[in-house]
């Protein structure tokens, strides 16, 4: 049998003589050059191997020197790259979870050229907790791009985003890059549960932070944000390509699950008078495509864990994942890059850790049918 | 006076009044035989067989009382015993109840020919809900609840932290207990390299993502995970060893 030998106190005891040298890790990173930070990560794992934590496929981090993410279109205008989905503990730099923030961070930057920028799809945190946003902060902070963020329910839910605007400024928000209009949008908004039912703001995270419990509201844009959009894009050009990033794909995918926005319609409608529309949306942990009309939708890959599935819904042009191998930490995660087209439109690059790396492009979404090997085969939920 | 199939010797005559009931006498009349006894002529099996039927008056109760046979007087003491549980009874009016008094005087009844259950005078009539004919609306009531119970507590495990030591709760990755296909279940896991039970796989989730430790078949806490898993996939077709 696997077995982990380490017994929980074996472990905690560990963790807890390592705290003094997580400190001294953490203020190295946050002072560190491209190199020295290479060599710090490569410290790291190495310590992290030392302590036999079980599984070491966490700790493949000394192989990548290089970033696996698919070499860019030959067409592209520009390139961003996405970390998206990390859901940070505050338990010490040993977590997994950082770990895999650490590849990520690794990836991007190895790439070259450099992105334009790079996009964090939201749930930085995992309970919204000061020290897990600040962890967060601290790590994405060793990203040589420029860093774009949105924000997710998992870093909103504690304080209602309070933490989170402090350190990385307003939750929606727009800019011009390259000839495309780039839309932000806060797309976790919950309607009031809370109060009447007395929870506390600990009480309000966990309720949010259950993917699968049914105490919390849907997922919306909200009014506010749909009249500031309108208000936006009434300055836009219909033929400027437009990017919208949010958490949850702005389409109804699987309510119980928030893989949805409740006022997907009505956003959507503020989208459709404009040529190229493109919303890039984290969340969902998986590879997800989706077109509506004029509208193509990606979904991001989370660094964390992938999820299954949801039992209906899957959208035809869904390039379907593999089930995830259990016993491989790294398999259905990752990171990736999107590829702007001269015409606006993107090609996606799913940048999987453990399996070959997939590209949705938009010749494939343009056709009228789903892509080759698309279509729904059959959840693996 | 009656005589009950050949064992029947021994009427207790009480008079009832209402809910209450008067123990008047005791009254032994020695009749009959045990022929089960007499067939085996084992004087071992003939102790072990032996045994006395007394009767209530309201003739719904009855009390069997081990090791005595029906030719023999009950000792004093017992006969005090068989008394008093009989006039204890008499609170289950319209209830049919018969007890097993055994050698040990361990008590044990059944009512409306359900299951021999413990039972302490003066405490409730332990209903066992399990018969063997169509259940009663409150027997399923009462399995529904049991097992309402277990499958609760694994669906609060499920989700919360306290079986690993990371923070990380099975939900994160498995909502509703998706992707656990709990109906594959005995398979081949190629990784393990052998045939592996569900638990199987609750318990590599357990020490490797959740870096929590192992949890014996038996445990509790492993009873209500797989209640919870199974429960969430409850009417799936099963497909052992499907992949
Ligand atoms: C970090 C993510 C993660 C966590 C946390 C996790 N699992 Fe898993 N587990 C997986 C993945 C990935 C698979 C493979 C899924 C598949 O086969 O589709 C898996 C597989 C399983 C399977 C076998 C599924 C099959 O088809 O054979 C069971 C059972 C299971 N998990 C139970 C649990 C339980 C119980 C917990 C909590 C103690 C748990 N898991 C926690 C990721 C996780
Ligand atoms: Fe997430
Ligand atoms: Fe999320």
């Amino acid at each position: 049998m696997y077995r982990n030998n380490m017994t929980r106190k074996e472990i905690e005891r560990r963790f807890a003589e390592r705290r003094p040298e997580d400190e001294k890790l953490l203020r190295t990173l946050r002072n560190c050059d491209r190199r020295h930070f290479l060599r710090t990560s490569l410290r790291f794992a190495g310590m992290a191997a030392a302590a036999s934590l079980v599984p070491h496929q966490s700790f493949q981090l000394v192989n990548v020197a290089h970033a696996a993410i698919p070499g860019a279109s030959p067409d592209q205008a520009f390139r961003f790259a996405y970390i998206s989905d990390t859901h940070l503990y505050d338990r010490g730099l040993d977590h997994r979870f950082v770990t895999s923030v650490l590849k990520a961070v690794e990836d991007v930057n190895a790439l070259d050229p450099q992105p334009d920028f790079v996009l964090f799809g939201g749930d930085l945190a995992q309970l919204g907790r000061p020290g897990e946003l600040e962890l967060g902060r601290q790590l994405l902070g060793e990203v040589r791009a420029p860093l774009r963020m949105i924000v997710g329910e998992h870093d909103w839910y504690l304080d209602l985003g309070e933490k989170w605007r402090e350190f990385f400024g307003p939750d929606y928000y727009s800019f011009d890059h390259k000839g495309i209009h780039f839309v932000a949008l806060n797309s976790v908004v919950e309607k009031d549960f809370w109060t009447e039912k007395g929870y506390t703001p600990e009480e309000r995270m966990a309720i949010v932070a259950g993917l699968d419990d049914n105490r919390q509201s849907p997922f919306e844009v909200g009014a506010e944000q749909r009249d500031w959009l309108q208000k936006d894009l009434a300055q836009v050009e219909r033929k400027t390509p437009i990017i919208v990033f949010s958490h949850s794909p702005l389409y109804k995918l699987y309510k119980p699950w928030n893989f949805w926005t409740d006022d997907a319609d009505e956003v959507q409608a503020l989208l459709r008078p404009f040529k190229t529309v493109t919303v890039i949306h984290g969340h969902t942990h998986q590879l997800l495509t989706n077109r509506i009309r004029n509208i193509q939708f990606h979904g991001l890959l989370s660094t964390a864990w992938p999820w299954p599935y949801a039992p209906e819904g899957l959208p035809e042009y869904t390039v379907q994942m593999f089930r995830a191998d259990p016993f491989n930490a790294l398999d259905g995660c990752g990171d990736g890059a999107v590829d702007v087209l001269p015409n606006g439109r993107v090609d996606k690059h799913y940048n999987l850790w453990a399996r070959n790396p997939r590209t949705v492009t938009a010749k494939q979404l343009a056709k009228r049918r789903p892509p080759e090997g698309g279509g729904h085969q059959g959840p693996s939920y | 006076m009656t005589r009950r199939n050949r064992t029947t010797t021994l009427i207790l005559t009480f008079y009832c009044a209402g809910f209450l009931l008067a123990a008047i006498g005791l009254a032994v009349a020695a009749s009959g035989d045990d022929a089960v006894a007499r067939r085996s002529g084992d004087p071992a099996l003939h102790e072990a067989w032996a045994a006395r039927v007394v009767w209530a008056c309201d003739r719904r109760k009855l009390v069997i009382v081990e090791g005595v046979r029906p030719d023999e007087p009950i000792p004093p003491q017992r006969a005090q015993l068989v008394a008093d549980l009989l006039q204890d009874l008499m609170r289950y009016c319209n209830e049919e109840i018969t007890a097993r008094l055994g050698v040990d005087q361990r008590i044990t009844v059944s009512a409306r020919g359900l299951v021999h259950e413990d039972y302490l005078p003066g405490g409730p009539l332990p209903i066992v809900p399990a018969s063997y004919g169509e259940p009663t609306r409150r027997e399923r009531l009462i399995w529904a609840a049991a097992l309402e119970k277990l499958v609760t507590e694994g669906d609060r495990l499920f989700h919360s932290d306290e079986i690993g030591s990371n923070g990380i709760a099975c939900a994160m990755c498995h909502p509703h207990a998706s992707g656990t296909h709990p109906e594959t279940y005995p398979k081949f896991q190629t990784q393990l390299k052998k045939v592996a039970l569900l638990r199987d796989m609750v318990n590599w989730c357990i020490l490797n993502p959740l870096e929590g430790e192992e949890l014996a078949a038996d445990d509790p806490r492993m009873m209500a995970l797989e209640a919870y898993i199974l429960a969430q996939r409850n009417g799936k077709v099963i497909e052992v060893g499907k992949h």
